[in-house]
């Protein structure tokens, strides 16, 4: 089991420059971590800090400017736009704050996105129905999402973040746009899946308390790491 | 993604808006019904007016006097003294040692506004001063009595064939009319037969019309002097030779008017000069029309483009979150792509069937108007349509794709 030993993520002076018009905007500096497999990390720091840029880049939906970015011991950040499409369909799921459901479709459908990209055709129903069940919501299969609560819509976001059993779940905010009730629901579901999967979870969130539910906080300020609690 | 995931989100995201998929659908249906009507209604004019040329007679070329060559062939040596087709003329053509190619001959003169009057009623009409071979030539048939006969050409006879619809006009019937006597220009005439009506449209058709022996109409109706005659019809032994009996056509003439070659005071045409003039005719009208119907196709196509573009903006945040679940550059150009060609590609088999009820529609206008077209939707013109509407879609359908393919996962994410 070489890859349960193996950090899930490497990263290793990363950094990340914006051109702005005449200035560079330096958003991420020299930011070295690692994450074990099976990991609750929060990541939290205000706004501007730079987490939304680190969470994009390690869930490959942006690359870094430099440094360099292992994933499952593979290095991410020279590959082209449609090798990291394939990445983040087999190996990350992401749960956002405003959910990003497709409004005109089904629970069952948005779950089923994923594998719809899937290079391997797979049995979509039975698995999207599975992972919804996972979330608690199997009466709820036909139903669309604005005729879902907020809570529950997020649900939906985290079945099809788990449809592709991928080693990382990645959640934006995944309690901004939730009661603190529905909220806190959402992070037991997020916790419980993290230890039933082994799927390492990172949580991006400016609330404290959600954060100190993780094993480790890593805060970020000014683009660069402050605190790495292990 | 598989094709039939493809078409399903396609249907489902195009059903999301029906307003707006119809409306955009609509300016591709127009297009398409506009060229498939004017191909229609310009492929049913040419079919009319090739039966119409047909039904003059086979195999037949006209003489008339003047020179085509100005017209015809650019020519510019203009023909002084023209010398008029005689009775003479058209004796030669029928010299079978000079003039093989030729069957039969049918020297006319015409003349309009005769007054007609039988019966207290009183019209004017054209009255053809003919020969007796000219019913053969013509292909004119009977439904009641007989041509006139050489004999009764040479005495003189004051016989008439009197066509359908100046019958009913004159003596409200086309039936029963042998024996009645019709009064033209005062003279009076005996009715020793009805012509076959051969339809509106037809050219020179005789429907309207009295034919009268050549030598009664030169003395008693239209008065020409000497053996002057206005056209000389020629019937050639079959298709092939219609060009040699024109070579010998022009042979013949010119001897007998002392003429060179290229400064005839006379001209020849054939049913296929007229033929192919009318084809070219309606063939640049056809494709003038449906030219102009193509532009409206362009502006549907255009249209496309325009509700794609705002689509494609509309609905950043979800390829965004697309592009974040795994769909590659290729499957998001693919999901839009097939959205215009399927809007282009629907509104192109619509725009099929209206356009054919456009141009059924027509005809049976045009009929009720009593002109014979009958529009012809041509499997090619369906074809072209088809492709043509699945191109624009396609086409204007290929920068959106790209523009929403190219969109970066993360600024798609974040738009508001």
């Amino acid at each position: 089991m070489i890859a349960a030993i193996e950090p899930v993520i490497q990263a290793k002076d990363l950094s990340k420059v914006y051109r702005m018009g005449e200035v560079d905007v330096h958003a991420l500096k020299d930011i070295s971590l690692h994450i074990k497999r099976g990991e609750s990390v929060a990541i939290m720091g205000p706004s501007g800090s730079g987490k939304s840029t680190l969470m994009n880049i390690l869930g490959c939906l942006d690359r870094p400017t430099s440094g360099d970015y292992f994933l499952e011991g593979v290095e991410v950040s020279g590959l082209s736009d449609d090798q990291l499409a394939g990445i983040r369909n087999q190996k990350i799921g992401f749960v956002f704050q405003s959910f990003n459901l497709l409004q005109r479709t089904s629970a069952l459908a948005n779950v089923e996105l994923p594998l719809n990209y899937a290079s391997q055709p797979t049995d979509g129903r039975d698995r999207a129905a599975e992972a919804l069940r996972a979330v608690g919501l199997e009466n709820r299969m036909k139903h669309r999402p604005a005729e879902l609560s907020g809570g529950e819509q997020q649900r939906v976001a985290i079945a099809r973040a788990l449809v592709n059993e991928p080693a990382i779940l990645m959640a934006d905010e995944p309690t901004g746009n939730l009661d603190s009730k529905a909220g806190q629901e959402i992070i037991n579901l997020l916790l419980k899946l993290n230890q039933e999967r082994d799927a390492t979870l990172i949580i991006i969130t400016h609330d404290q308390k959600v954060a100190a539910q993780t094993q480790r906080i890593i805060q970020i300020r000014d683009g660069m790491l402050e605190e790495n609690q292990l | 993604m598989n094709l039939k995931r493809i078409l399903l989100e396609t249907i489902r995201s195009l059903n999301s808006n029906k307003l707006r998929t119809s409306l955009t659908m609509l300016g591709i249906v127009i297009g398409v019904a506009a060229v498939i009507a004017m191909l229609a209604i310009g492929q049913g004019a040419q079919n009319s007016i090739t039966s119409s040329i047909n039904s003059i007679g086979s195999n037949i070329l006209f003489v008339s006097e003047g020179s085509s060559a100005r017209f015809f062939q650019g020519g510019t040596n203009v023909v002084r003294n023209i010398r008029p087709l005689t009775l003479l003329d058209a004796e030669a053509l029928l010299d079978a040692s000079q003039a093989p190619s030729i069957k039969a001959v049918a020297p006319v003169i015409q003349g309009s506004n005769i007054t007609a009057a039988a019966s207290g009623q009183k019209t004017t009409t054209t009255v053809l001063g003919v020969t007796s071979g000219y019913a053969s030539i013509r292909n004119e048939q009977l439904t009641e009595g007989a041509f006139f006969n050489d004999q009764q050409v040479n005495i003189h006879a004051r016989v008439a064939i009197i066509g359908p619809d100046l019958a009913t006009t004159l003596f409200g019937r086309t039936n029963n009319l042998v024996g009645s006597t019709l009064r033209l220009n005062g003279q009076t005439f005996t009715i020793i037969g009805t012509l076959k009506a051969k339809g509106g449209t037809s050219i020179g058709s005789s429907d309207n019309q009295v034919i009268i022996p050549f030598t009664t109409a030169r003395d008693r109706v239209i008065y020409r002097t000497g053996n002057a005659v206005d056209v000389i019809y020629v019937q050639a032994t079959d298709a092939n030779s219609v060009s040699e009996a024109n070579t010998q056509i022009s042979q013949i003439l010119r001897m007998k008017h002392h003429v060179k070659l290229g400064s005839e005071d006379f001209s020849v045409f054939s049913q296929q000069d007229l033929l192919s003039t009318a084809t070219s005719i309606t063939g640049i009208l056809t494709a003038f029309l449906g030219g102009i119907a193509a532009i409206s196709l362009l502006v549907g196509g255009i249209g496309i483009m325009n509700i794609m573009l705002v689509s494609v903006v509309e609905r950043t945040r979800e390829i965004g979150l697309r592009k974040a679940v795994g769909a590659r550059n290729r499957d998001i150009l693919v999901q839009f792509l097939s959205e215009s060609a399927f809007l282009s590609l629907l509104g192109g088999l619509i725009g099929i069937l209206l356009g054919w009820s456009i141009s059924m529609l027509i005809g049976k206008i045009a009929s009720l108007l009593g002109t014979t077209l009958n529009p012809m939707v041509s499997l090619n013109a369906v074809l072209l349509a088809t492709l043509f509407s699945a191109a624009v879609g396609l086409f204007f359908g290929i920068y959106p794709a790209r523009r929403a393919a190219n969109l970066q996962p993360v600024e798609a994410l974040r738009y508001e």
